[in-house]
């Protein structure tokens, strides 16, 4: 491998020896890198989990929140310092479960943002409970007799709500995975890549080996602008699609619908501050005497 | 001085009850607007329901020579426009109050009055002008120039069309006819002494006191999720978010909220949220994160009763404990609670410079009753520039947290300067970097924890009203400020004083003495367990000998403080 600006030292790694987390790290290094990003214009916001400790284990700014509260935090960084690329990432209980209304509201509030999901179907961190995106059947130690609740697909959801880019990856594939990353990153607007990612703790049933054979690319000849069709191969379930689903045409994002970023954009600590204005505003309130009481 | 709203010709108090929905804040921004243009002092505020349409709400006018800024319940003159209302209002009735009301079949000679409301908002055009009518009819009452009120309407209802402001004219003609027509026939009488001095003074209410203070504070950007009462603040700056540079957003729900006010923050904005007590509940894990992080972070916490949905759109001082105690872990913030609309608007400003300053959360706790009280104020201070942020140039050095003697470690923004900057809600290291590392865990406490001292120390001091000497205290904080002290000013007692607390949290030191060498404390507190009350107790080893406690969701008034000090200082002092 060799070497990237994103690059940090490390001395100890939370994550167990053959976690799907190390190759989305590498593939993000390199879609960082790729994209011709130096580290003090990027900033990784993420929540609670173990793909959530992502952030300290490459070099950027970073913002390690709250359990699934990193897409509200990432959406604010993004309005109000518009030079900064800013990626929200986390994993599937994070970003589904708990920050499950927020992914909702992300999407429809389409802020310029990336948003990385390491999905492994399974809780980690708190040891093996099903996430949103377990199947049915998964058997945890508080789901003893299997999970019975529908999983859910981020993909038509995101769909669903016109999401701007929608993409799926799996970690087995560092170099597909970097360059779908990358697509997202210079996607304007707000773009969902969910990657499969095994988690060799705690989930005998997703392996490598079942995202391996249960994986296929989305062929070239896929039209990335056409959202029925992306809905469709989306839903697809036998086997699993991979591969940037949809990519719509630009659309303003959210900081522009602000009103505060017309013509050039500083970030707001850059802004000078219009006394005469707060001025005029507060004698609107004064009273006018009447010429002859 | 201020007014005293015992015994006749000082000033005049009116009341105006009726459904939601039937425009009775027309008729309190016309009658308002008009004797202010005479000279008078006005002090209105509101009680209502929390529904769209019906129901019974009511809105008190205090007319003065002298400056006036307080609830009372003294009531000369009050007008029906819904019969219904009477039942609520029975308390605030006394026996020389004139009713004013269509069809209220009342007996000749009593002080219910009949007036054909609905028969003259036929005349003039449909029910829609019952409002500018009952401004016509109390206008003639008090025996005011026709071309004044017409010229209040014409300037309420510029920008409408022609027929509409026409429209109104005429139904206030047919209103001030009526209200002469009773004033000459001696039916009803209103003594209002000559206009004051109240030329060209600001006003305004708690609502726009606040995000006034906002704006004065460079606030730039604002998220929050509608709840009353505090919803006003997030109106108001998302009607004048473009002209400022302000940045407004109504998140999906109040966690949300706060965690982008953090975001902003950290991406070098100044952020607000706005919400009430249920909301706060929501934003507690965020408030932490602001400590852990030390990213600063301002909360206006809108007071109204709990617990739960409580009385929505009513008022309460409940949420003390909750603001200072709210969210896991051990760190710093500061809580302040204005008492009047020019510390709701310094103080607003003041929440961006601390929280900027030392980097910790920083919680406004006002109530329904300050935010829907309006009054006149003779000027908000202009500031004269925003400081820049208190932000460094990162070097490609740069640790966040870097250990020092003040606690505060030198923010940077992402992005500005070579360094990176890292923010994390696990223990961390100077880098922001997770540590399990428990020697640094505790010089990381130990850190966060330092602030408090320099925060206590810059403290905004309680405030002493009345005699240096006075042995009796009555002690308030918020909003109950100025009720208190016009409750006081009327005892007309040397040995009485009033003090106030617009910190709550770290509390000003230069109070303790005082108030522990006090003869006799007594307590003035919106809710039901004197929870100041106690953490006062419990800091400065005092007790109360007396608690004034309220929580039905109404507002003390002066009569009723000044009632419960009657009570409580004869026989321990009067001598």
């Amino acid at each position: 491998m060799s070497g990237n600006s994103f690059d940090m030292d490390l001395e100890d790694i939370a994550w167990c020896p053959g976690c799907g987390n190390f190759a989305i790290l590498q593939a993000l290094k390199q879609a960082l890198a790729d994209a011709g990003l130096a580290p003090r214009e990027v900033v990784l916001v993420s929540g609670i989990g173990q793909a959530a400790k992502l952030p300290h284990y490459l070099a950027a700014n970073f913002f390690n929140g709250l359990h699934g509260r990193a897409l509200p935090v990432a959406t604010a960084i993004r309005a109000v310092h518009p030079g900064l690329t800013v990626i929200a990432e986390s994993g599937d209980g994070d970003m589904y479960g708990e920050g499950g209304n927020h992914f909702l509201h992300a999407v429809r509030r389409n802020p310029n943002i990336t948003n990385i999901v390491h999905n492994n179907m399974v809780y980690g961190l708190t040891k093996g409970q099903a996430s949103p995106t377990s199947g049915r059947g998964f058997e945890t130690p508080v789901q003893v007799h299997g999970v019975v609740n529908n999983p859910l697909n981020p993909l038509t959801l995101a769909l669903a709500l016109n999401a701007s880019f929608v993409a799926r990856a799996f970690a087995g594939d560092i170099p597909e995975t970097a360059a779908i990353i990358r697509k997202a990153i210079q996607h304007k607007g707000y773009a969902l890549v969910d990657i499969f990612q095994p988690c060799v703790t705690f989930n005998r049933v997703n392996t490598f080996r079942w995202f391996k054979e249960k994986t296929y690319y989305l062929d070239d000849g896929h039209d990335v602008k056409n959202r029925d069709l992306a809905l469709r191969r989306a839903a697809e379930e036998d086997r699993l699609p991979l591969g940037v689903f949809y990519a719509a045409e630009s659309r303003s994002a959210f900081a522009e619908s602000t009103g505060v970023f017309e013509g050039d954009a500083p970030p707001l600590f850059r802004r000078p501050f219009d006394v005469a204005r707060l001025q005029a505003l507060i004698e609107s309130y004064r009273g006018k005497p009447f010429a002859d009481p | 001085m201020i007014d005293s709203p015992h015994g006749k010709g000082k000033g005049l108090a009116l009341v105006l009850a009726g459904e939601a929905g039937q425009g009775v804040q027309v008729v309190e921004a016309l009658l308002s607007e008009a004797f202010r243009g005479l000279g008078y002092y006005v002090f209105s505020g509101q009680e209502f329901m929390s529904r769209i349409r019906g129901g019974s709400n009511s809105t008190l006018i205090r007319v003065s020579p002298r400056p006036v800024r307080a609830w009372s319940d003294r009531t000369d003159l009050c007008i029906l426009f819904d019969n219904k209302a009477i039942t609520r209002l029975q308390q605030r009735l006394q026996p020389e109050t004139f009713v004013l009301g269509d069809n209220l079949q009342a007996p000749e000679g009593s002080r219910f009055i009949d007036i054909p409301l609905a028969e003259m908002a036929q005349e003039a055009g449909g029910s829609l002008y019952v409002n500018t009518i009952a401004a016509g009819v109390l206008w003639g009452i008090y025996n005011g120039r026709e071309e004044t009120l017409a010229d209040v309407i014409r300037r309420f209802f510029s920008g409408k069309k022609p027929a509409t402001i026409d429209g109104n004219l005429a139904a206030a003609g047919i209103g001030l006819k009526l209200g002469r027509k009773l004033s000459h026939s001696g039916k009803v009488s209103l003594a209002l002494p000559p206009p004051g001095d109240n030329r060209g003074n600001l006003h305004l209410n708690g609502t726009e006191a606040v995000s006034l203070g906002a704006i004065a504070g460079g606030c730039n950007f604002v998220s929050a999720y509608p709840m009353s009462p505090s919803t006003g603040v997030l109106t108001f700056l998302a009607r004048h978010g473009r002209d400022f540079g302000i940045i407004v957003e109504q998140a999906e729900d109040e966690i949300s909220a706060a965690n982008m006010v953090l975001g902003a923050w950290y991406g070098g904005a100044r952020g607000m949220t706005t919400t009430s007590g249920g909301g706060f509940d929501l934003m507690t894990e965020a408030v932490s994160l602001s400590g852990m992080t030390e990213t600063p972070m301002v909360v206006h916490l809108a007071q109204r009763p709990g617990p739960a949905t409580g009385l929505p759109t009513r008022t309460e001082q409940g949420d003390f404990n909750l603001a200072l105690y709210g969210g896991h872990g051990e760190y710093p913030r500061v809580l302040l609670a204005p008492g009047n609309l020019e510390q709701a608007y310094a103080l607003t400003a003041e929440s961006f410079r601390l929280a900027d300053a030392f980097q910790v959360p920083v919680i406004l706790l006002t109530d329904q009753y300050l935010l829907d009280s309006h009054y006149d104020v003779v000027d908000l201070p202009l500031p004269r520039a925003i400081p820049p942020l208190a932000v460094v140039e990162t070097s490609r050095q740069y640790a966040r947290y870097a250990l020092n003697e003040s606690g505060i470690s030198p923010r940077g923004v992402p992005g500005w300067g070579e360094g990176l900057v890292g923010a994390d809600s696990d223990e961390h290291d100077a880098k922001g970097h997770i540590t399990e590392d428990l020697d640094l865990r505790v010089r990381m406490v130990d850190k966060r924890l330092r602030k408090l001292v320099l925060l206590a120390e810059k403290a905004f001091s309680a405030e002493w009203i009345g005699p240096e000497q006075a042995s009796n205290v009555l002690v308030c904080w918020g909003s109950t400020l100025e009720i208190a002290r016009e409750a006081v000013a009327g005892l007309a007692r040397e040995d009485v004083a009033v003090l106030h607390f617009r910190q709550v949290f770290p509390l000003p030191e230069g109070a303790r003495e005082r108030l522990q060498k006090a003869e006799c404390r007594i307590l003035l507190e919106g809710n039901a367990t004197g929870q100041f009350g106690a953490f006062l107790g419990q800091r400065w080893g005092i007790d109360w000998h007396h608690r004034l406690l309220k929580y039905n969701g109404l507002m003390f008034s002066v009569e009723e403080v000044r009632a419960g000090l009657d009570k409580a200082l004869p026989e321990r002092v009067r001598k």
